[in-house]
């Protein structure tokens, strides 16, 4: 593919995406219903969030080689905090959005600057910590705050009316879209300029890095503060097309799962990382409902009980993933498109 | 008095079940620097393992059927642990990003595996009378349970300190912890020192599966990587691959969590370990026993 074909070929897909809530088209087996149908568009935003959110993970993961395992911290700060100013506190939706900025960038600056004395594996232990203690403060419902494993639900009144109901859910899918491509814009500048080679030094040798006179850690904790950020950012679209929050996000099976999305779709690539959140939470939701489907639940139970589990089927697509397709998804692609 | 005894006991207790997560999390690191995953699932899938057997010889006496739920975990957690690292750590020797994520994504798949075979629901152990009755310490009334973990994890401390210490695989697994390169170049075989760990590892996990369930009454599918991050906790603490740091971090961790546990609001000790972790890595990156790294 030329670069030509490949720029009209991504425009065009922009279009269709931006248009999609206007196409009364059904493709059987690919969604529940059409594609403007409000669970098509809902399904679709939450694959964007996910999306963005791998990205998010991957600046850190795959650019600076900076194996995290709490980074579902930062998504459920952008999810939790913007909720809880809105409806316990009862504030606008900018001044909860201003304050969830805030929170945003101090929570990982400061959480960072203690991880990042630790290197490799103990760095993820340390950060899986912190994420763990965040998910223990949710869970144990302090004053009543964060609704402990309720989470907490966006009243009808307490956003702007054209992000509420199932009549505006194409609203938040615009939402979800517009995210997903500032996201990727802003983490596609930060990997290209001058820092952002640092990083990949970085990973590659940061020994190296320190001999030429720069600071490892100062340029670790920049990436850290900035993915941490956007994954803030991320939340709080997920909010809004889950109407609510819920502390799942909070838990570590979620970094892992973030985990698999980015190796999914390929360590180090952005659009891979994309490609691999998009298809997670596609599959996961999708799964489910293959699950409930009659022929699957009519299967005898050695059969049926995997089938049914979204997350052993990911999961074993995981292992042999890392086993034998390193580059993921997006180097099985790139290898087809180069051979 | 009463209540100090009985929360230091508690505490001693739930630190012996740390101990046996983290002693093999930590010598498997040590030695193959592999942050193990996987062990929250020998947990989990021995608990079960021995809860089921324990069920099948329904007709024998409790103190057996007990007995054989404990053999049956230690043997189930012994051989999946051997079979994870010759199947899928092994073939990604010098990948270590790799053989983490490999871990992750077994965790996940055999969890999510358990909880559809038997369900999320926690299913109730059957345990003999002498178990459930309660001793007079100081004046506090102690489930016996708390007894039988702790000393089950001392006679597990001791025997890996004479493993560790006094023989040949020991004294390999000590060398490799120090300098891998080394060991190899003195021409013996690391690879096997490396499945040895693995079982290692495995049967205490899953040791610590079945008495997580005696000491809780009941075993359920979430438990396992609950108390994974603790043990990782009490690994850091205790400085990455050593056995004794492990043992004292775990008696430190668990007392700490029972006492703000039950004197500060609920979940204030949880949060307070995770604290100790901060300080102690701002003090000394490398825990209590380690080396600076």
């Amino acid at each position: 593919m030329t670069p030509r074909v490949r720029m009209i070929g991504l425009a065009v897909l922009l279009l269709v995406l931006i248009a999609l809530p206007f196409i009364k088209l059904t493709i059987p087996g690919l969604f529940g219903g059409s594609l403007d149908a409000p669970g098509t568009l809902n399904l679709l935003g939450l694959c964007f969030v996910f999306g963005a959110l791998a990205l998010t993970y991957d600046l850190v993961f795959g650019y600076v080689g900076l194996l995290s395992f709490g980074h579902a911290l930062y998504f459920a700060t952008g999810v939790y905090v913007t909720a809880l100013a809105l409806t316990r506190w009862h504030w606008s939706l900018p001044a909860a959005l201003a304050l969830t900025a805030v929170v945003s960038l101090v929570l990982p600056l400061v959480l960072g600057a203690v991880c990042l004395r630790m290197r490799d594996i103990p760095f993820a232990m340390v950060t899986l910590a912190f994420a763990q203690a965040g998910s223990i403060l949710v869970m144990q419902n302090p004053f009543g705050l964060t609704g402990g494993e309720e989470g907490v639900a966006l009243g009808g009144d307490t956003l702007p009316s054209f992000l509420v109901g199932v009549a505006n859910t194409r609203n938040v899918y615009w939402v979800a879209l517009v995210l997903l491509l500032v996201v990727y814009a802003i983490a596609w500048r930060a990997v290209n300029s001058p820092p952002g080679r640092v990083w990949q030094a970085i990973r590659e040798n940061e020994r190296r890095v320190g001999v030429l006179g720069l600071n490892p850690y100062l340029y670790k904790l920049g990436a850290f503060v900035l993915s941490a950020f956007l994954a803030s950012a991320t939340g709080v679209v997920y909010l809004l097309l889950q109407g609510g929050a819920n502390p799942e996000v909070t838990t570590s099976g979620f970094t892992l799962a973030l985990l698999v999305m980015v190796v999914l779709g390929g360590i180090g690539t952005l659009w891979g990382a994309v490609l691999g959140g998009i298809v997670y939470e596609y599959l996961d939701f999708r799964l489910v409902a293959l699950a409930n489907t009659p022929s699957v639940q009519s299967l005898p139970g050695v059969l049926k009980v995997p089938l049914t589990q979204p997350l052993f089927l990911l999961g074993v697509l995981f292992i042999v993933l890392v086993l034998f397709v390193p580059g993921g998804l997006g180097g099985l692609l790139r290898r087809r498109s180069a051979g | 008095m009463t209540t100090i005894a009985l929360l230091l006991i508690t505490g001693l207790g739930l630190g012996a079940l740390y101990f046996l997560i983290a002693a093999g999390l930590s010598l498997i690191w040590g030695l193959m620097r592999v942050l193990n995953f996987a062990h929250g699932a020998f947990f989990t899938v021995a608990a079960y393992a021995g809860w089921s057997a324990g069920r099948l010889a329904g007709g024998a006496s409790p103190d057996l059927q007990w007995l054989i739920a404990v053999v049956v975990a230690v043997v189930v957690g012994g051989v999946f642990a051997t079979l994870t690292e010759v199947v899928l750590i092994r073939p990604l020797y010098a990948r270590h990003v790799g053989q983490v994520l490999v871990t992750v994504g077994l965790a996940l798949a055999t969890i999510s595996l358990v909880q559809g075979g038997f369900g999320s629901d926690p299913q109730r152990l059957a345990l003999p009378a002498w178990m459930t009755n309660t001793t007079t310490v100081l004046g506090a009334n102690i489930p016996n349970t708390r007894m039988l973990v702790i000393v089950v994890a001392l006679i597990v401390f001791a025997l890996l300190l004479f493993f560790l210490q006094r023989t040949r695989f020991g004294l390999i697994v000590r060398a490799g912890v120090e300098n891998r390169a080394m060991v190899q170049a003195l021409g013996i075989d690391v690879q096997r020192a490396f499945t040895l760990v693995f079982a290692i590892g495995g049967m205490a996990a899953g040791l610590a599966g079945m008495l997580a369930g005696t000491y809780y009454g009941s075993i359920d599918p979430g438990r396992g990587s609950a108390m994974l991050i603790f043990a990782f906790i009490v690994v850091i603490i205790g400085g990455l691959g050593s056995v004794t740091g492990s043992a004292v971090a775990a008696v430190v961790v668990g007392e700490l969590q029972q006492f703000l546990n039950f004197y500060g609001a609920a979940g204030v000790g949880d949060f307070s370990v995770v604290l100790l972790l901060a300080i102690v890595l701002l003090i000394r990156p490398g825990g209590f026993s380690g080396a600076s790294t």
